[in-house]
């Protein structure tokens, strides 16, 4: 079985005064590699799994993540609080049954409104080919998947929803496919950003993903492209347009293996704009069964779409195609140009292989890959430029057809990424889903710019990371509002102040109060701390002069100071009191007495360095 | 602590509240009931209406025949109809910083608010409030546009004519705060200040205010506010309903301890079980369909429409009216039964199921696809060739006095068979017939508000037990109309404290703490008490009443030891602080600098050395307090001793 990355957050929180951390795990697939996500996050003792996924290139029990990580036997529900799926993709939701239902979970499974509509239809969809045509055993059955969705709870964009006193969650838009989230996890100050896949720049039916400056203590973010900067889309757009053109202008037919839902869509609108600005006659058809539904789907939440989409939907839904055409089987061998997209998208089974094996033959037809294909499949061997391919019945094919590979996948980029954390602003970084020596490079890239740490954990590998989480105070408004009064009208944000309070801790809580109060509130006296000092002088003036002399010397050096000379013959600067005395033997040497509280150290000692040094000569004495 | 009320009317609120230095509205609610005293506009030249003369009093001194028109035993308004608006004198509107908007409804004042005041703040409501109001706004204005009068009539608005004028004129309140409505344009402008907000969600204003929405269950995207900070807790409720229709259910737990909770938008109709209503508007319906009559229902083109449309879709295969087609007119028909399908998030579990399977949440789609229900987006160009009688035409507006449904007043009010079936609650229907009498047409009065009634509104306050409730005055005594009913008001202990227009509420609020965030280097000082110094980082500070709407962050507060204040921080101090500042030094680094600076340690001496006059003053000072008593010694300490 395959390990899976696990993220432990463990932070301190309450009264913990210490800074805390936060771990991870990286359970299977997450990690250095692409193919299955699955995440465990630890956070102030809260266990989170993120996401669930399968392993699309592996028949056996690899393509599930290694589940006995979290524990060896029993069920996963008193391990984990919360399961969180971003999206519909199986390499991110296909282990979810496996996981509620044969491993055993009970808690929720938190995922948006239309990945909860579209992503059993998948895992159901898959399970036919895995069960019923590739005829395994050992797998999850139909019941499975309806009892699992029946625990998830649906989430939507921005809510805050409080899985219990402590935890809480939000979703964030993450573009790449229809309801894709990213989700923040928060426990007391401490928090995570999980991105999913995301993309960052709107295409013709997304829009771009999206967070608020939400200073997570992680960022953990997928780096399916790390060190690619794409070319514009619009380019890759254009190409793809030219060769469907070409091809059907010499009457040659073009086959687009997809998958239902995602691209699908977007090479639809694509295409049904592109003829109806070209006047195009060539019929596009699209293969029955699932689609139809998909596009369904894509109306009814069309609030995830782009904003484009979004306005014009009343008028004119993008979903509405008006010159693309249910398939039928018997179309394959009409004479003429043609466009089909037909599922599944990696050509290893069903409608998009048997058109396949039809038109192969000709040079003249064309097969567009739009996406990525697992080693094993028709798919990935055509695409390694293999020409004879064996089939059953130990007949060979010959692919004389053309090959065209064109990426549309919606992933963020190296500029992407950097966007995202220029957003969010978090303090560490973690890339997970990508590859080990592309993460290396962004790795380096995002210390330097950002200067946060950034980690890249291997599967089965656990990060901790320490986090700093401040601790909440309560401050009493009396206090507050007498430093306010100390402090003039509008505090200058420039310069800190000093305030004066006590702090209580108490049951449980932390309380900032004045500290008269404190003392009252806890039965103690108060002690006065008086410093005194005396200090001596050679001045050869009577008493009374020397003070005068004092005072004429202080008003001079302390500008901004209340000084008062007051008529029991002593000097207060402040609350700083000045007395002078003499002995009869030695009228010339005068005694300074300074005296101040403890509040005042500052000043006073600042005023008995003052007075050692003396008096300036040619004082008047007023 | 400060409530200010801006709207007296009960159901369509305009409050500001004053809390903790911010400035929130609380929905601004546009009272539309003052059309009634408006002639209506008709869509096409009436010749009944042109044809009115006009009015002067009795002895002849007042002469307003341009401005007011008699028809029917009553005077109106000749004139753009006119709104009455939230009151704007009683604060600076300009000082607003957000809009809380709780519904669709309480949102059509918005652009009078936001528009030429001087208004900068941000206002805040959930999606489908947002495109559904945009719908609303936008027929409003086309209704008055596409009906366009010059005249503007002033002269009857002058206290001492309005005085002297008959019937419910004379009695019409605030006019010369009444306004024509508002442009596109401006429309525009006031909703590209809208942010969108989802349920639950936790919105931080200014750091010292935290606001959050929580469904309402009455429309779509219908919200209820919790506004918070860590000690104090107000709710506002706003148009909620316990009944299940489209909407998401309600969400009262969250409501629970709320020292105040301001309490709005209840039942316009609490006689009125919406139930049977319901039942009675579809039998009336089918009774007039059968006679070969006309059924036309005046309503707004979002809300409580879905509803009938829902019910008559069961409704109608039963009833045998499968052939009848049903019409609904308006500039945003179209929008409206597009927008309600695409909103599942926001509804009720059952529609929700629907989408998954993929089906529309609405039954209306299956009707507008079987052709059973066509929308239009006014009388003139399809609708005129297309239509065929008897049917049933869902058209607004419900005041009777503009859109398309004068247009159908004047064509079947002259004919008994026909059928009105008023279903909204929000005007009188005697009122807003006046101007067709005498009618021939029966008139089917079903006002359906799902709204809270007294009951159910009684039993939530008792499950959520706010400290202090404040309502309109309306709800504090029982309907004029029904003075007898004790039980059509609300009655609690401590007394809800009413308010009217103009009104401003102190609310019992005694704030004793502030939250504020301590970082980390505090540590140091967790001793159980501790006497520290306090670093106030305003760097960080936002809103501890002085300062505010910087940052979004909560205040931060660096404590830190009182060594470091002195500048007697230690080398590990300055290492972490340059470290944190993004300088990487280690300690000898920093202890060369500063012996290269002229700095070097060294310990100081404990106590001062001791002269002859020292010990003789000391000798003198003992024998004095020799006989001193031991409390006394209690309160002394001496700062030259190294131990007391």
């Amino acid at each position: 079985m395959a390990r899976v990355p696990k993220v432990l957050l463990r932070g301190l929180l309450g009264l913990a005064v210490t800074p805390g951390a936060v771990t991870l795990d990286v359970l299977e697939g997450a990690g250095q590699d692409v193919g299955r996500s699955c995440i465990l996050v630890s956070i102030g003792g809260k266990n989170i799994m993120l996401d669930c996924g399968m392993h699309m290139g592996f028949n056996d029990d690899r393509r599930f993540p290694d589940f006995s990580y979290i524990t060896q036997q029993g069920r996963l529900t008193e391990f984990l609080d919360c399961v969180i799926i971003s999206h519909f993709h199986l390499d991110h939701c296909g282990a979810l049954p496996y996981m509620s239902e044969m491993v055993g979970y009970d808690g929720p499974i938190y995922m948006t409104h239309p990945t909860k509509a579209i992503c059993p239809i998948l895992l159901e969809d898959f399970r036919k080919i895995t069960v019923d045509k590739k005829g395994e055993t050992n797998f999850f059955t139909s019941q499975m998947i309806k009892d699992c969705m029946k625990k998830v709870v649906p989430l939507n964009l921005h809510q805050t929803v409080q899985v219990d006193d402590e935890l809480e969650i939000k979703a964030y838009y993450a573009g790449h496919v229809l309801g894709a989230a990213m989700v923040q996890i928060k426990v007391g100050s401490e928090s995570v950003v999980y991105t999913g896949d995301y993309n960052m720049t709107p295409d013709r039916h997304l829009g771009a993903a999206w967070i608020d400056k939400c200073r997570p203590d992680i960022l953990i973010s997928e780096s399916t492209y790390a060190t690619t900067i794409r070319d514009s889309k619009r380019c890759r757009e254009r190409d793809f347009l030219k060769k469907v053109h070409e091809t059907v202008e010499r009457g040659g037919k073009v086959l687009i293996p997809v998958f239902a839902l995602g691209r699908a869509q977007e090479l639809c609108i694509l295409l049904e704009t592109f003829w109806e600005r070209m006047n195009m006659k060539a019929p596009i058809y699209f293969s029955t069964g699932l689609t139809e539904k998909a596009n369904h789907y894509y109306k009814l939440f069309i609030t995830w779409t782009n904003q484009k989409i979004r306005k014009t939907f009343v008028q004119r839904n993008m979903f509405e195609f008006k010159h693309i055409k249910a398939f039928d089987r018997s179309y394959a061998d009409n004479p003429g140009p043609m466009v089909v997209f037909a599922t599944p998208g990696m050509l290893h089974a069903g409608q998009s292989l048997q058109i396949f094996k039809k038109w192969a033959g000709n040079e003249k037809n064309m097969i567009i890959m739009p996406g990525y294909c697992v080693q094993g499949t028709i798919g990935h061997k055509i695409l390694n430029g293999q020409k004879k391919l064996e089939m059953e019945n130990r007949q060979t094919l010959e692919v004389k057809l053309q090959v065209e590979y064109m990426s549309f996948s919606a992933h963020a980029d190296a500029k992407g990424i950097m966007q995202l954390i220029r957003m969010a602003e978090p303090r560490n970084m973690l890339l997970v889903h990508g590859e080990a020596k592309k993460m290396e490079f962004l790795k380096d890239k995002i210390e330097q710019e950002f200067t946060i740490n950034c980690f890249m954990p291997a599967n089965g590998e656990t990060t901790t990371v320490i986090t700093n989480p401040s601790v909440p105070v309560d401050i009493s408004l009396n206090l507050l509002k007498r430093e306010m009064a100390l402090g003039g009208p509008l505090p200058d944000p420039k310069k800190p102040r000093t305030m004066h309070g006590t702090l209580i801790m108490k049951d449980n809580s932390l309380r900032l109060v004045t500290p008269e109060q404190a003392l009252k509130e806890l039965g103690l006296n108060e002690h006065q701390l008086r410093f005194t000092c005396r200090v001596q002088l050679q001045d050869p003036h009577s008493d009374p002069d020397t003070l005068s002399r004092i005072y004429t010397h202080l008003k001079s050096v302390l500008k901004g100071y209340t000084i008062q000379h007051l008529p029991d013959g002593t000097v207060m600067v402040e609350s700083i009191v000045i007395k002078v005395s003499s002995s009869a033997e030695e009228p010339n040497t005068k005694v300074l007495l300074l005296s101040w509280s403890y509040q005042d150290e500052d000043l006073g000692s600042f005023l008995s360095t003052l007075l050692k040094k003396g008096l300036p000569s040619g004082l008047s004495s007023m | 602590m400060k409530l200010y009320c801006l709207s007296g009317h009960p159901t369509l609120p305009c409050n500001v509240l004053k809390f903790k230095s911010t400035t929130i509205m609380l929905d601004c609610g546009l009272d539309t009931t003052s059309v009634l005293q408006f002639l209506p506009l008709p869509l096409v030249h009436s010749p009944r209406l042109s044809k009115l003369p006009g009015w002067v009093s009795k002895d002849g001194t007042i002469n307003l025949e341009k401005e007011l028109k008699e028809c029917a035993g009553r005077v109106f308004v000749d004139s753009q109809p006119e709104f009455c608006l939230p009151e704007k004198e009683l604060l600076d509107l300009s000082t607003i910083d957000v809009i809380l908007i709780s519904n669709y409804h309480c949102m059509m004042a918005l652009p009078y608010i936001t528009e030429h005041t001087g208004f900068t703040g941000t206002v805040y409501a959930t999606e489908p409030t947002l495109q559904i109001g945009r719908l609303l706004m936008e027929e409003l204005v086309n209704f008055m546009e596409r009906v366009p009068k010059a005249q503007s009539a002033t002269c009857w608005k002058y206290k001492e004519i309005q005085r002297l004028l008959p019937g419910p004129l004379k009695d019409a309140v605030e006019v010369s705060t009444w306004k024509r409505c508002y442009s596109m344009q401006d429309v525009n402008s006031a909703l590209s200040k809208v942010q969108l907000v989802g349920y639950s969600q936790k919105v931080e204003l200014f750091g010292a205010v935290q606001v959050t929405p929580l469904s309402s269950g009455y429309s779509l995207g219908s919200s209820n506010w919790i506004i918070q900070s860590h000690y104090e807790k107000v709710s506002y409720v706003s148009g909620s309903s316990l009944l299940t229709t489209h909407p998401q259910p309600m969400d009262q737990s969250s409501l629970k301890n709320s020292d105040v909770l301001i309490l709005t938008g209840l039942t316009q109709m609490p006689t009125a079980n919406p139930d049977g209503m319901l039942g009675d508007f579809c039998s009336n319906l089918a009774m007039t369909i059968r006679a070969g009559g006309n059924v036309l229902v005046p309503c707004y083109s979002s809300g409580v429409i879905y509803d009938l449309l829902e019910c008559l879709y069961q409704f109608i295969e039963n009833a045998n009216l499968g052939s009848t087609p049903f019409y609904f007119i308006s500039p945003v028909a179209n929008s409206s039964l597009e927008f309600s399908q695409i909103f599942a998030e926001w509804l009720c579990h059952n529609k929700q199921s629907k989408v998954y399977l993929p089906e529309p949440p609405f039954p209306h789609a299956e009707l507008i696809q079987t052709n059973k229900l066509k929308h239009y987006p006014s009388i003139h160009g399809d609708f005129s060739s297309e239509f065929r009688q008897p049917c049933v035409v869902f058209t607004g507006h419900p005041s009777l006095r503009f859109g398309d449904v004068v247009h159908f007043m004047e064509l079947w009010g002259k004919s008994s068979l026909n059928t009105i079936i008023f279903t909204e609650p929000d005007f009188s229907y005697l009122d807003a017939l006046a101007p067709y009498q005498p009618l021939a047409m029966k008139c089917v009065y079903c006002p359906i508000d799902t709204r809270l009634n007294f009951h159910q509104v009684s039993k939530l306050l008792k499950e959520v037990q706010p400290l202090h409730v404040v309502c309109p005055e309306q709800y504090t005594q029982p309907p004029p109309a029904q003075s007898h009913r004790s039980d059509l008001m609300l009655e609690l202990q401590p007394p809800p404290m009413p308010y009217r227009r103009c009104s401003v509420l102190g609310l019992p609020f005694r704030r004793r703490w502030e939250r504020i965030q301590l970082l980390p280097e505090v540590g140091p000082v967790a001793t159980h008490l501790s006497d520290i110094s306090i670093l106030l980082s305003l760097v960080h500070h936002s809103a501890l009443q002085w300062g505010k709407k910087v940052f979004s962050q909560p205040p931060i507060v660096q404590v830190l030891p009182l060594k470091k204040m002195r500048g007697l921080a230690t080398l590990g101090d300055l290492v972490n602080d340059l470290q944190r500042a993004g300088t990487k030094v280690t300690k000898p680094t920093i202890s060369n600098t500063l012996r290269r600076q002229g700095l070097k340690s060294c310990s100081a001496r404990r106590v001062t050395l001791l002269k002859p006059v020292h010990v003789q003053a000391r000798l003198k000072f003992a024998r004095e307090h020799l006989d001193d008593p031991e409390e006394d010694w209690e309160n002394v300490i001496w700062s030259d001793e190294t131990k007391i």
